[in-house]
């Protein structure tokens, strides 16, 4: 039998031996979960994101909001009262990479779609001082500045295909050649601040009323 | 009903699961019944002096992977964890919510039925349920019209008895209830010169500084671009379309002729979110009867 003492002596077969007893774990944590429907079926009323919001997508993952807002509501009455429906695993099927986040500096945002009008998101993003004088979010008036057609939305054809990609291989609905063509005049004359707002209406919904 | 798309993903989980909980007792069994020589080393010495000794594991430090194994059995017994097994207690994070919110429904419901069933002015009378109105609007309200409830530049300021759509018990709870969306169409065709005849006529209103030549060709522009539709003809707005009263010296967005002069060729949307949906009606009965005692004493 393998002895305490050959393992310790040979660093090779240590790290062959760690990477298994890790590997080991996420066969059993991980894995199924491809193979489980509520992970990766959308829940009804959940679509792919439109050219604008996944361009809008891009600008909430570039600026880091994911460091401050969670986009995970706890099952908890105390979270539920507050931000509506718990959040649900098949809600998720079409975030590559998902924005659960870890940490809340800021509310969570995974119900924020439709809760403030476009124009306070737009006040708050600009100074969020303006409408909320106890905030200590950072300002993002820079973002009214910069064309999401030069930036974010530069290659939103080649962002939509990979998308395409990803839910063809789970068998799910996906956007049509059409949409990915007509992705750059959806995005038109947009502001980075424009398409950012897009996304954040759009957020959670799917199951907004639902209590 | 399962959740794996078929019964392998069932049993792949129940064999791993438990057959590393085997491997681990017997890694166990077998590691408690090696032999060990009292006082032999491992052979290498450090730092001069420093050797390691081949000794057993403590005991208790036994004990603790044998009480660990016992609580993966036991936890796997009670709560879902093997595949589609439920565990024993049917336990779901999902129904524990669920009760969690029944519990508390228990206790909060009798008082919003009580508060229900009374006239939103009574309402607003009574302490424990302005308390209650409180906290909510400071969850739910407060990131547009503001802790204090005095709004900001284009949210309406709460407490100083000017209302847009009306003050009533009724207009609060329905505004508060279906939301409202306010439209101010851009008059940039007006041309600038007109534009700003009109600003001054507007701060006439009010008693601000104007230019008295502008401002009396900013009141027939009033009536004959058609200002008066919405406003009317003495200026003092409509509830009814949210049209702003412009003589009562309060501002949404400002006062300065500038801003005035924005409004007036831009435009301006506003639009109050609905919460019957997200709230429910008897929370917002008790928010329209705590957002009218805000500005009681007002005027």
């Amino acid at each position: 039998m393998l002895k305490h003492e050959q393992i310790e002596k040979n660093v090779g077969l240590l790290f062959i031996l760690t990477l298994f007893v890790v590997l080991w774990g996420g066969l059993l944590e991980i894995v199924p979960l491809f193979f489980q429907k509520s992970t990766t079926t959308p829940v009804e009323g959940t679509k792919p994101y439109d050219a604008v919001r996944l361009a809008g997508r891009d600008v909430y993952i570039r600026e880091g909001c994911f460091l401050c807002h969670s986009q995970m509501i706890r099952p908890f009455r105390a979270e539920t009262e507050r931000y509506g429906h718990y959040s649900v695993a098949g809600e998720y099927v079409y975030d590559h990479p998902f924005q659960w986040g870890s940490k809340r500096t800021g509310p969570d945002l995974h119900r924020v779609g439709g809760r403030y009008s476009d124009e306070w998101q737009r006040a708050h993003l600009i100074n969020p001082r303006d409408v909320v004088p106890e905030s200590n979010m950072p300002a993002f008036a820079f973002l009214a500045n910069a064309k999401a057609k030069d930036t974010v939305g530069k290659d939103i054809e080649a962002k939509m295909q990979l998308m395409r990609g990803y839910a063809n291989a789970r068998g799910i609905p996906t956007y049509s050649d059409e949409e990915i063509k007509g992705a750059k005049a959806a995005i038109g004359d947009m502001t980075e601040l424009d398409v950012l707002i897009a996304y954040l209406q759009g957020l959670g919904t799917a199951l907004s009323t639902m209590k | 009903m399962s959740d794996f798309v078929n019964d392998f993903w069932n049993m792949y989980v129940i064999v791993i699961v438990l057959g590393s909980i085997l491997a681990c007792a017997v890694l166990l069994i077998v590691q408690g019944k090696a032999t060990f020589t009292p006082g032999k080393t491992m052979g290498h010495v450090w730092d001069e002096t420093l050797e390691e000794y081949n000794n057993p594991m403590p005991k208790w430090w036994s004990w603790m992977f044998v009480i660990t194994v016992v609580f993966a059995l036991v936890y796997l017994a009670l709560y879902p964890g093997l595949g589609n097994f439920k565990g024993m207690l049917n336990w779901t994070s999902v129904g524990q919510h669920t009760a969690e919110v029944q519990k508390m429904d228990a206790t909060v419901k009798p008082l919003f039925d009580k508060y229900m069933a009374m006239d939103i002015k009574a309402v607003a009378g009574d302490k424990t349920a302005m308390e209650m109105g409180k906290r909510m609007y400071l969850t739910y309200c407060m990131q547009c019209h503001g802790a204090d409830a005095r709004g900001a530049k284009g949210f309406p300021n709460l407490t100083d008895g000017d209302w847009l759509y009306g003050g009533e018990p009724d207009q609060i709870k329905a505004t508060i209830a279906d939301g409202r969306m306010g439209v101010m169409p851009p008059h940039a065709q007006l041309g600038a010169d007109t534009i700003k005849d009109l600003a001054n006529y507007v701060r006439s209103l009010s008693g601000l500084p104007n230019d008295a030549v502008r401002t009396a060709r900013g009141q027939e522009a009033f009536t004959s671009a058609g200002c008066i539709g919405c406003h009317g003809a003495d200026g003092t707005g409509m509830h009814a379309l949210g049209a702003p009263n412009l003589t009562d010296k309060v501002w949404l967005y400002g006062s300065s002729e500038a801003v005035i002069t924005e409004t007036i060729t831009n435009g301006r949307q506003n639009k109050m979110p609905a919460w019957k949906d997200f709230l429910g009606e008897a929370k917002v009965h008790l928010l329209s009867a705590y957002v009218l005692s805000l500005s009681q004493g007002a005027k």
